[in-house]
This record gives C-alpha cells, sequence and structure tokens, in this order.
C-alpha cells in the first residue's frame, strides 16, 4: 500500500511541475509592521498584511486595514517577503562537505541536461533550515555550475519533508558553465573555445532531434529532449559565465541559437553591461562576497549597483561552496550590495521581487500583494544590519520559525 | 628635573627614530567618536599621534600641539587597528607532506610582501596580523606577526626587528580530521595527540641538556632547529595557535597545553560554545571565526554564532579572525556585528576585534587600544563599526595612512575592479595541502 502511494506520488512527479499541495489549514494570521516592504510600490509605514489560507488577503496602512477578528496578530519593525534566492546548489550539496551529501555535480560527462534536480533534492537537509531561519523562502536550486550542462534545477520553498512538498517548479532552467572551472572537471573540453564547440554541437543535434522528432517515429533520447526545451524556450539556459570572454560567447550561443538566456556569475558582467543590456538578458550576479581569484578576481561589490543602472534585471544569488562555509546567505549578500551602492529598497529587489521573476516564479512570490503566497520574513530592525535579527518566518501562511537569529 | 628625566627616557626608548621623529608633524584627530576599548567611548574625541605613537587621547578639550596637522573627522569613529590573530595572506606556505610535525619552518621565509591581501587587510582596517601556514598537518610552522604596513620585502612587515635573534610568530598546532591521513600523517585522534606529545617530551629532555650543560659548549647537544622551536613554547616564549573545532578536540589541545606548561590560544573553535566553561577554567584564550553557515567538513558541522556571547559569559579572552580567504579580509568587522547579533556585549565583541588579539600575540602593551605610548594604529569609520553601511575611510599604521577611501588607488581595494586582485591568482599553492 505504502509502495504504491509512492510509486503514484513518483509518477505524479515525473508528469513534470507538479501542482502545488494545498497548505493544512491554519490560523488566519495579521502580521504589522513599522515598515512593510511589499516590493510593489513603497514601503507602507505602520502597515498590514493580512494572512489567509495560506495567501495574501490583504496589504495595507493599519489605518485603513481593520484585523479581523480571530486572526493571530504577529508583530515587526520591517516586514519583506520571503526571500528567494536566484541560485543555489543546498540540497543537493549538504553540510557535511562530503562525497555522500554532494550531489550537485556528475563528473562522468560534461553534457548531461537530463539529469532532473528533483531526483536529488533532500528537502530535511541541515542547510535549507539553516537559510529559512534566515529568511530564505524560496529556493532556486539544482545542479551546479563546472560542467557545459550539469543538469537541471528547479525551485523549491525551503520546508515540506519531501521534495513533493517543497516543490514549486519541477524544472526551472538548465544549467551551463562555460570557463575554465569545466576544464577542471573533465578531461574534454580542456579549453575554454573547445567548450564552446562541443556545447554548439550538442544544440546543433538537439535541433535535429526536435525536428526529427515532431515528424514522429523519433526513438526518445533523454539529452536531446532536455536541450529540445532549452531550444523551444521553455526553460532557460542559466548560463554561468564569470569573464568577458565567456558571458560574450554566452550571449553569442543565446543569439545563434534563440535561446531564453539568464546570465550567472557574471563576474565581469559590469565590463559589458550595455551588451548584456541589448540583449535584454537578466543577470543572477554571484555573491556580493565571492572570494576574489582565479575567474572572480575582478568581481566588485558594486557590481549590482552597476547592473542596476544599466537597467538590467539583477538578481543576487549564494552560488556554490566547495569548503567553508558550505552556503552562503543572499541577505548578507544583499546587505554588503545594499552598503555599495544599492538603495534598501533595490537590494531587497535582488532577493525578492526581481530574483522572483528572474526564475520565472513571480506570481507567486516575491513580493507581498494579494493572492500571491503568504511567505514573509519578520525583522527586529534593519534586515540589512548584521545586528538585527530575522524573528518569524512564515511560508504559505504556516509559521515556520519564530526564533530570533 | 622630572621633566628632563622624562625626555631622556623617552630618547633612549625611542633610539633612532628620535631625529626623524623630531621633525615630523604631529596628527591630531578632532571631532570624532573615540573607542579606546580599554576605556569607555568618548564624544568629540581628540587622538593625537607623533612619530609612529599615539601621545594623547581625550575628550573636547585634550590640547592639540600647535605644529599639529590638524584633520577635522567630525561624525566618524576612531577605533584601534583591528588585529586579525590569524589569516592567510601573503601568499606564503608551511610544512609539507615529508612529516606531520615541521617546528621549524618558518614562515616569514615564505611570504610576499606585495601580496594584495595586504591591501585587503588594509582596506578592512587590519593593521596587525598572525600569519599562519595552514592546519593539514600536526605542525604546519612558525607563524608571522606583521604590521600591515606598505611593504616590499617581509622586513618591512614583521613586528621584531631582528629575525636573527628574536621570536616573530607563533607556532600553528592543529588536531581534529585536517591534520589527519596516510602515514607520516597521523590515522586517529588518539594517534595525533601522542605523537605530539612524544615530540614535547623530547624537547623537554633537549632543554634539560642543554640546562646541564651551563653554558659549555662541549656539554651541548647537538643543534636541533625543531628542538629549540619547542622549547621557546616550554619557556613561554613561543605561543602555540591551536587549530581546533570539535569539543573533544578543543580539550584535548587544552590538556596538551597543561601537561607540557604552556596556555595555547585556541583557533576556530566551533564548538566553544559547548566548552565554554572549561576553555575560561582554563585561562585559555579562544579566537574563533564568523561564517555564514555550519559545515563544509565535518568538525565545523556544529558550528554557531552564539560562541562568542558562550565565552564572554564564561568569562574567556576571546578574539574573532578572519582565516582569510576562508572569510576576505576586508569584510573583518562584520564578526564583531555577528557577535551582538548572538548575545556579545558590545565593548566586548569590540575588545574581541582590537585588544582581545593583542593579548593572544602578546603584543598588548604596544597595540589594540587607543592609549598613549601605544603605536599609532587606528582606523577612521565613516559611522558605527557594528554597522554594515559603515566603510572604513582610513587606516593608519604607525602614524602613517596607509588607506585612503578617498584615494582611488586605494578605494579599489576595498570594492574591486578589473584585475584588481589578479595578484592572489598569482599564486600557485602546492605540497602543503588546501586546509586553512
Amino acid at each position: 500500500m505504502s509502495r504504491r502511494n509512492t510509486l503514484a506520488a513518483l509518477a505524479a512527479l515525473a508528469a513534470a511541475a507538479p501542482q502545488v499541495q494545498a497548505p493544512p489549514l491554519q490560523a488566519q494570521i495579521a502580521v504589522r509592521g513599522e515598515t512593510v516592504y511589499t516590493m510593489a510600490g513603497a514601503p507602507i509605514r505602520d502597515g498590514v498584511v493580512l494572512v489567509r489560507d495560506g495567501r495574501v488577503e490583504r496589504v495595507g496602512p493599519a489605518a485603513q486595514v481593520a484585523v479581523p477578528a480571530g486572526y493571530r496578530v504577529l508583530t515587526a519593525k520591517v516586514v519583506t517577503p520571503g526571500l528567494v534566492d536566484a541560485h543555489s546548489v543546498v540540497g543537493l550539496a549538504g553540510a557535511l562537505g562530503q562525497p555522500h551529501d554532494q550531489d550537485q555535480l556528475d563528473r562522468t560527462s560534461p553534457v548531461q541536461p537530463e539529469l532532473r534536480a528533483f531526483d536529488a533534492y533532500n528537502a530535511r537537509e541541515e542547510l535549507v533550515g539553516w537559510l529559512r531561519g534566515y529568511g530564505v523562502t524560496t529556493l532556486h536550486t539544482g545542479h551546479g555550475p563546472g560542467a557545459l550542462a550539469s543538469g537541471q534545477t528547479m525551485t523549491v520553498k525551503t520546508r515540506g519533508g519531501d521534495v513533493g512538498e517543497a516543490l514549486v517548479d519541477s524544472a526551472t532552467m538548465v544549467a551551463f558553465t562555460l570557463g575554465p572551472s569545466v576544464a577542471a572537471n573533465y578531461r574534454s573540453p580542456g579549453t575554454r573555445s573547445k567548450g564552446v564547440a562541443m556545447l554548439r554541437a550538442e544544440l546543433v543535434r538537439a535541433q535535429e532531434y526536435a525536428r526529427k522528432q515532431q515528424a514522429g517515429g523519433q526513438a526518445r533520447d533523454l539529452k536531446l529532449e532536455a536541450l529540445a526545451r532549452v531550444l523551444s524556450g521553455e526553460l532557460p539556459a542559466l548560463v554561468t559565465a564569470q569573464r568577458v570572454p565567456e558571458i560574450l560567447a554566452a550571449l553569442r550561443l543565446a543569439e545563434e541559437f534563440k535561446l531564453k538566456l539568464v546570465l550567472d556569475g557574471a563576474a565581469e558582467s559590469y565590463l559589458v553591461a550595455d551588451q548584456i543590456k541589448r540583449a535584454g538578458v537578466p543577470v543572477i550576479l554571484h555573491p556580493t562576497m565571492v572570494r576574489t581569484g582565479g575567474e572572480t578576481e575582478s568581481a566588485t561589490l558594486e557590481t549590482a549597483r552597476k547592473l542596476r543602472d544599466a537597467g538590467i534585471t539583477v538578481a543576487l544569488q549564494s552560488g556554490f561552496e566547495g569548503y567553508v562555509p558550505k552556503t552562503r546567505v543572499v541577505l548578507f549578500e544583499a546587505a554588503i550590495a545594499a552598503a555599495n551602492g544599492l538603495s534598501v529598497e533595490d537590494a531587497l529587489r535582488t532577493v525578492t521581487i526581481d530574483a522572483a521573476r528572474v526564475i520565472g516564479a513571480d506570481r507567486r512570490v516575491g513580493s507581498l500583494e494579494p493572492g500571491k503566497d503568504a511567505d514573509l520574513v519578520l525583522f527586529d530592525g534593519d534586515p540589512f544590519e548584521f545586528t538585527s535579527h530575522v524573528c518569524a518566518v512564515l511560508i504559505q501562511g504556516v509559521v515556520v520559525s519564530e526564533t530570533c537569529r | 628635573m622630572k621633566r628632563t628625566f622624562e625626555r631622556a627616557a623617552l630618547v633612549a626608548a625611542l633610539g633612532l627614530a628620535v631625529p626623524l621623529a623630531a621633525q615630523e608633524r604631529p596628527h591630531a584627530f578632532r571631532g570624532a567618536t573615540l573607542y579606546p576599548i580599554s576605556s569607555a567611548p568618548i564624544q568629540d574625541g581628540v587622538l593625537v599621534v607623533r612619530g609612529g605613537k599615539i601621545v594623547a587621547v581625550g575628550g573636547p578639550g585634550t590640547a592639540i600641539p600647535s605644529d599639529a596637522v590638524v584633520h577635522d573627522v567630525s561624525g566618524k569613529v576612531i577605533m584601534p587597528g583591528l588585529v586579525d590573530t590569524h589569516s592567510h595572506i601573503g601568499g606564503g606556505d608551511g610544512g609539507d607532506r615529508s612529516a606531520a610535525l615541521h617546528p621549524s619552518v618558518r614562515i616569514l621565509d615564505a611570504i610576499d610582501a606585495r601580496d594584495d591581501g595586504f591591501q585587503k587587510a588594509q582596506a578592512g582596517g587590519i593593521t596587525t596580523v598572525n600569519v599562519m601556514p595552514g592546519s593539514g598537518l600536526l605542525m604546519s610552522g612558525q607563524t608571522a606577526y606583521l604590521k600591515v604596513r606598505d611593504g616590499n620585502t617581509i622586513y618591512d612587515l614583521l613586528l621584531c626587528r631582528d629575525v636573527q635573534k628574536e621570536v616573530c610568530g607563533g607556532l600553528k598546532m592543529a588536531n581534529g580530521t585536517n591534520p589527519r591521513g596516510e602515514a607520516p600523517m597521523p590515522g586517529t585522534r588518539a594517534r595525533a595527540a601522542a605523537m605530539v606529545r612524544e615530540r614535547f617530551v623530547k624537547a623537554q629532555e633537549y632543554r634539560d641538556k642543554v640546562r646541564k650543560a651551563g653554558g659549555d659548549a662541549s656539554k651541548l647537544p647537538a643543534r636541533d632547529l625543531e628542538m629549540e622551536t619547542l622549547v621557546e613554547v616550554l619557556d613561554g616564549r613561543r605561543t602555540v595557535h591551536f587549530h581546533t573545532h570539535r569539543a573533544d578536540d578543543i580539550l584535548t589541545a587544552i590538556r596538551i597545553g597543561e601537561e607540557f606548561g604552556f596556555r595555547p590560544v585556541l583557533h576556530h573553535v566551533s564548538e566553544a560554545w559547548k566548552v565554554a566553561d572549561q576553555i575560561a577554567a582554563a585561562k585559555v584564550p579562544a579566537s574563533i571565526i564568523i561564517i555564514d553557515s555550519p559545515g563544509g567538513k565535518l568538525e565545523a558541522f556544529e558550528f554557531s554564532i552564539t560562541s562568542g556571547a558562550a565565552l564572554e559569559k564564561a568569562g574567556a579572552l576571546t578574539a574573532f579572525h578572519t582565516d582569510d580567504a576562508i572569510t576576505d579580509s576586508r569584510f573583518f568587522l562584520r564578526s564583531a556585528a555577528f557577535g551582538v547579533r548572538a548575545g556579545m556585549s558590545r565593548p566586548k565583541a569590540l575588545e574581541a576585534m582590537t585588544l582581545a588579539g593583542a593579548r593572544m600575540l602578546g603584543l598588548e602593551n604596544r597595540i589594540g587600544s587607543l592609549d598613549r605610548g601605544k603605536d599609532a594604529d587606528f582606523i577612521v569609520l565613516t559611522g558605527d563599526p557594528l554597522s554594515v553601511y559603515t566603510h572604513v575611510q582610513e587606516t593608519w599604521v604607525e602614524g602613517k595612512k596607509v588607506f585612503d577611501r578617498a584615494n582611488e588607488a586605494d578605494r579599489k581595494y576595498a570594492v574591486g575592479g578589473y584585475g584588481v586582485y589578479r595578484n592572489a591568482a598569482m599564486h600557485v599553492h602546492t605540497g602543503e595541502e588546501g586546509h586553512r
């Protein structure tokens, strides 16, 4: 019986884009904040967010939004939407840093877009809870950088006992990498230009595959099938490219194959901001405090501000960490961006609404608007001050954390 | 009569520096909030430095010498230069894989003073740094206590004056998982402890032979560089800096120190929150690190940002460090803010960035607080030291400005730019191990 249930659950998963499960019945909640950043309009002084059945019911100044009887009232200095980490590997990569909890990269072959993130996600991973405690409620996670195509990514909420409960979007993007990190993981490509050539050859094969598949009678090839979904624009291409040559190569690939490109990492993006802007490509920028060296030797603390000034949509990421610390926290990365030229609101955008837009989850998360998921973070001070605390976190109307940390 | 005597003493103390200092104009900083660390904050304070030393610290009424260069720093904050008790800037290395213990290896033989890590440290407000070999060996070598001056060679940075005669740093030790491995490394924790103890027993015997010789060269044992270093530890002239994470490893480090009569400085101490009382009772200082998440390796899995508060409550001497490149020197002040976030008092958190670290390096008479007679190492901040929005505006080492955010050539080391940190990539780290 239990096995049959599991199989049924797996079948539902495999059917792609599983539907959101209805949140459990819960008390209705009113959150009152001295400042409420809705990320949909100006911040509200002395604002109230009403939460009903897991969704935002109403948002506005306390003077205009009466709290209905029976609602539990939570108060905070500052309220923001649940934070969105635009690119992580957490859940595939675990805190221990041991071979058995590192599933973000398979080294047997440099092109494996068929690998699905949800086949490896551990919803109970320690780091998922760690991020949740600091207000991260939505995680775009999955296969990491380091392969020409490392696999698919997905979007989850940082809750739930298994991937099915956590899932928002089972296939969000396919993760590609250009640059020397690929050569470090595989015998071939051994150079950066060979990597681009190999990727182009695979995409050409996928074009051919898609044509034949439309004609019918084509045997299934999971790898080419995944690439075909990228070619059709169904799945954006998340291309990790740090230096200018790699960023330009990614733009060329997007142009050649009509890819829906999202630039990732992009340490030197500020040097070619006009070209990125012209291509209409959003950037999931490296963590502001990324270690500077090798590919990221030219990273700056002001890149988020410069890209935003250029009119480019910017999201921040926790990225991949191979050692200590095992993950970064986008709240802290956005704080450093705020200390280096971004306004508090614009820095918040990089980890809320703009991050949600880039990962295609903005219909559900990223801002506090009626109908959206009731994901909220309650702070006891300026969210970006390291001396402030996250004192409560709500995911879909459920208080998942109520300890100040 | 008394004044004459004081001047004579001053001349004697400063030695050769006096003629230069006499020509050099004093600098006076007026209007800032001063955090002397050794005493309560001073509003609208005055700091006067001359000849590389602090000559006056006080309130608005403090006399400013008529020939002083006066800096109006109203609205700013001045505190002592930060002391980083544990860093890997400078591209140095340490022992290799040929043995597990390398007490004679000196990192000062391998440091590049032009490494951009020093510029990053200046941008982060760090003026004194303990540069260490790694943690992949039980004893990876001697550390170097450096001033983050503008330097061309290692000699421009060292705190000691004569590398041939003085002890110029500490000794790095490590336990836990990092130094384990195939022979000649220990395979287990207990084996690691035994190997270290055996070596210290040999050092005790060596010291006894030297003592018995009583200056008679014919009776001295053959010179042994490793033994000489360990005797310095036994005699309390060289501090052991002990990398340790897990609670049981922390107690092992303390136990070995107690057996051989030295008090190590504990480093990282991820699980300090579990054994804070034992650390305090042993009167062993702890230099801790703030990282943004636990793990990355097994023994850092139970890291907690509450360790600082637990150590403060227990009464242990507590400092922070960067372990650069584990955390970046430019963001060192974050440590104090996270300490406070997790329950440390503001004064103790700021002391942990300065005076506490100075004590751990045995340099508290020279650095770590704004006190008359101490080295003129200080930083000018744009605001509250604990605020993320605060920048290090200026860093001064021994009365010389080494970082000025208003100067683009300096500012780029704070914020980055094309090729700014290329230098770091030029160092090829081989031989020892990757562990920090």
